[in-house]
């Protein structure tokens, strides 16, 4: 079937709303985990689920996604473990958009059309490899779109107007911008300098523009929702993973609090400013 | 690969502007890390053109790094091997001992002609730590090494070193907490700190313009080798052999000969305790191509696709990839690359040590242990050209722990 970001995006833009879009690491720390906190996120009003992929290196991701992947890797969760997830989540739930995020490699080694064929049968509508840039992403959005899945791209403060528009014009589903320079889970994001980032990015794409790394709480969620069609949060979800690594109960206790506090900001900066 | 691809290296211009090799190499980094590269690449290619630049680097390879470095007859273990001629290209011979400030050199300068004031590095057995940290000292910048937590642990005093040329060594803890990691690490403080920033890489691995940078910066190594062996021999070697870990000092060495059709070409990897045992770090022999550390080269890993920990009784052979130029010359079969062991490396080692009155780096001594195996099938004159890469000073702990001595 098509891909539900565009549907989901639409909708919220009608009704004036933000994407509230959670990052979890898939199998973290246990693979029994992922999908009933997966519903539970969707309960506490999330739009979009990125799901990571474990992988070994993860060279963009800060310490605490990376600590993330090496308890999913601990009880080897795969890449056809995490397809499988979502296929599991499919079962209940056929209306929310969920994304993969990960590294290449696993997707190289399962090969590119085996992979988009199982993520699409599976209910997988968009994936963004964090190592493929559009450079050398030639035959692979082609294989990607094929199969109805959307290739999502990073838009870097330091991306040129020329290199944005070449991602803008081979992306769909969304753009995602990351907010700072440095690793997922780093500090001080600075909302105007995002805000007119935003702008540049709109006049190549009609695309949504979602916002990640360095969402910590419900306040910058709230400053950031204003300006961009989503946000996207992860590392201050993660955390939580690893401060509650015993305990699944207490981490979707917890996650599902920020998530709340969140979607509670996100939905008040429309009630206050009428419109975006 | 099944199919040997069709290759003409009369020609050889590689890598193609976009930095791939055949299907290797390659750009394959987050978005955050793209425009660094791209002002990199453009640096590269202005300076590597620019006389100023080519003089300072040549008087500093002259007169700071000792160059050019001898080329050695090895005329007494040659005689007892009963085959082929044995020359050493003496890397060992260079400031810091090894081949490595070759291309730390290079880039140290090339990061002061670009205005940054800080470079950083990562490092595994300390050996390019060492050499950045020392050309960091020589030009008067802040140095930042990568190290992880167990290679700290296995190298002392190359840590100490470090802290003497002034560098602060950071200790990676995640993931194996070696090489790989540190390499991680190193291109996260980049991302975060790319405007006042230089990543010094030690191998021909990473993104482009890496693998052609560093290749470029070692190169001089095959150029004086072979200018070397027409003084001294009056003619072109018949086989060149250097080890493989990333494959900078081999590439050196190889580079300029790759037009020479009749030049074999050998990189020795090494097999530990053997391929079958697991514990190995021959990417070439025993790995398949896959995608890490930005570009697409052969790696060591599991049918997942994730990273395996490898294992060498040398630390600068211990990583699960290699250098995207060499994953094409296996793949067209301009060269061949062959495991060496743990054990083998240590006998060679032995025998240049009593025989040559050298004292090899255990790296190096994997190349040496396959000239042993090679020389004795060749006739008396032919003529092999080993790159004895580095000296062993810095190894003499790990041996006599290998052997139960203790110091």
């Amino acid at each position: 079937m098509a891909s539900r970001l565009k549907p989901c995006f639409d909708s919220l833009r009608a009704q004036q709303r933000t994407a509230l879009i959670p990052f979890i690491t898939a199998g973290d720390p246990k693979p029994e985990i992922t999908v009933p906190m997966m519903h539970a996120m969707v309960d506490a009003g999330v739009d979009v689920i990125e799901l990571g992929v474990p992988f070994s290196d993860p060279m963009a991701d800060g310490p605490v996604i990376q600590k993330a992947s090496e308890r999913a890797l601990e009880l080897h969760t795969s890449l056809h473990d995490v397809i499988g997830m979502v296929k599991e989540f499919r079962k209940i739930n056929n209306n929310t958009p969920v994304i993969l995020m990960g590294y290449l490699n696993p997707v190289e080694i399962m090969g590119y059309e085996s992979f988009a064929k199982q993520a699409a049968e599976a209910g997988v509508d968009g994936v963004l490899t964090v190592d493929l840039p559009p450079e050398e992403a030639t035959g692979v959005i082609e294989i990607f779109r094929n199969n109805n899945l959307d290739p999502v791209f990073l838009i870097a403060p330091t991306t040129t107007d020329d290199r944005m528009k070449k991602i803008c014009s081979v992306a769909s589903g969304f753009v995602y911008y990351v907010s700072l320079k440095g690793v997922t889970g780093a500090a001080n994001l600075d909302i105007q300098g995002v805000a007119d980032k935003v702008q540049q990015i709109r006049r190549h794409t009609d695309l949504p523009v979602g916002v990640g790394f360095g969402i910590k709480d419900a306040e910058i969620a709230a400053g950031v929702g204003a300006v961009s069609d989503a946000v996207v949060v992860g590392s201050a979800l993660v955390k939580k993973f690893e401060e509650f690594t015993d305990s699944p109960d207490k981490i979707q206790k917890e996650v599902v609090a920020i998530l709340s506090s969140m979607r509670t900001a996100l939905d008040a900066d429309v009630k206050k400013t009428g419109t975006k | 690969m099944s199919q040997k691809p069709a290759f003409d290296f009369s020609h050889y211009d590689l890598p193609d502007t976009n930095g791939h090799f055949g299907p290797y190499g390659g750009l394959f980094v987050s978005e955050t890390l793209m425009a660094a590269l791209e002002e990199l690449r453009e640096a590269y290619e202005h300076y590597l053109k620019d006389p100023a630049f080519i003089k300072e680097l040549d008087d500093t390879l002259a007169h700071y790094v000792g160059r050019p470095s001898p080329m050695y007859h090895a005329e007494r273990w040659s005689r007892e091997l009963g085959g082929a001629q044995i020359y050493l290209k003496r890397e060992d011979l260079n400031h810091t001992g090894a081949h490595k400030i070759n291309n730390t050199v290079g880039q140290a300068l090339l990061a002061r002609y670009m205005g940054k004031k800080r470079v950083i590095a990562e490092t595994g057995a300390g050996q390019h730590g060492v050499a950045s940290a020392t050309v960091a000292a020589r030009f008067g910048m802040e140095c930042v090494v990568y190290m992880g937590a167990e290679d700290i642990q296995r190298q002392a005093s190359n840590v100490f070193r470090m802290k003497l040329l002034g560098a602060k060594v950071v200790p990676v803890t995640s993931g194996s907490k070696t090489l790989k990691d540190a390499l991680n690490e190193a291109m996260r403080d980049w991302v975060t700190n790319v405007d006042s920033t230089f990543y010094i890489i030690g191998t021909v691995a990473g993104p482009h313009p890496y693998p052609a940078m560093v290749r470029d910066f070692q190169a001089v190594i095959g150029r004086e080798a072979k200018e070397q062996c027409m003084q001294q021999v009056g003619r072109l070697p018949d086989a060149l052999v250097a080890c493989v870990g990333g494959g900078s000092n081999a590439i050196g060495l190889f580079y300029p000969f790759l037009a020479d059709k009749d030049v074999a070409i050998y990189g020795v990897e090494a097999s530990g305790y053997g391929i079958e045992s697991g514990k190995h770090a021959a990417t070439l022999c025993a790995g398949k191509p896959g995608v890490l550390h930005g570009n697409r080269t052969y790696l060591i890993e599991d049918k997942d696709g994730q990273i395996i920990e490898t294992h060498s009784i040398s630390a600068g052979l211990d990583y699960p990839g290699v250098g995207p130029e060499h994953a094409w010359l296996k793949d067209t079969e301009r060269a061949t690359y062959v495991p060496i062991s743990d054990d083998e490396a240590l006998d060679a080692f032995h025998a240049l040590t009593r025989i040559e009155g050298i004292i090899p780096a255990l790296e190096s001594s994997h190349a040496l242990a396959y000239a042993k195996k090679l020389a004795p099938t060749m006739n008396k004159d032919q003529v092999i050209v080993v790159n004895l890469s580095g000296r062993g000073d810095k190894d003499i702990h790990t041996v006599a722990a290998r052997e139960g001595i203790t110091l």
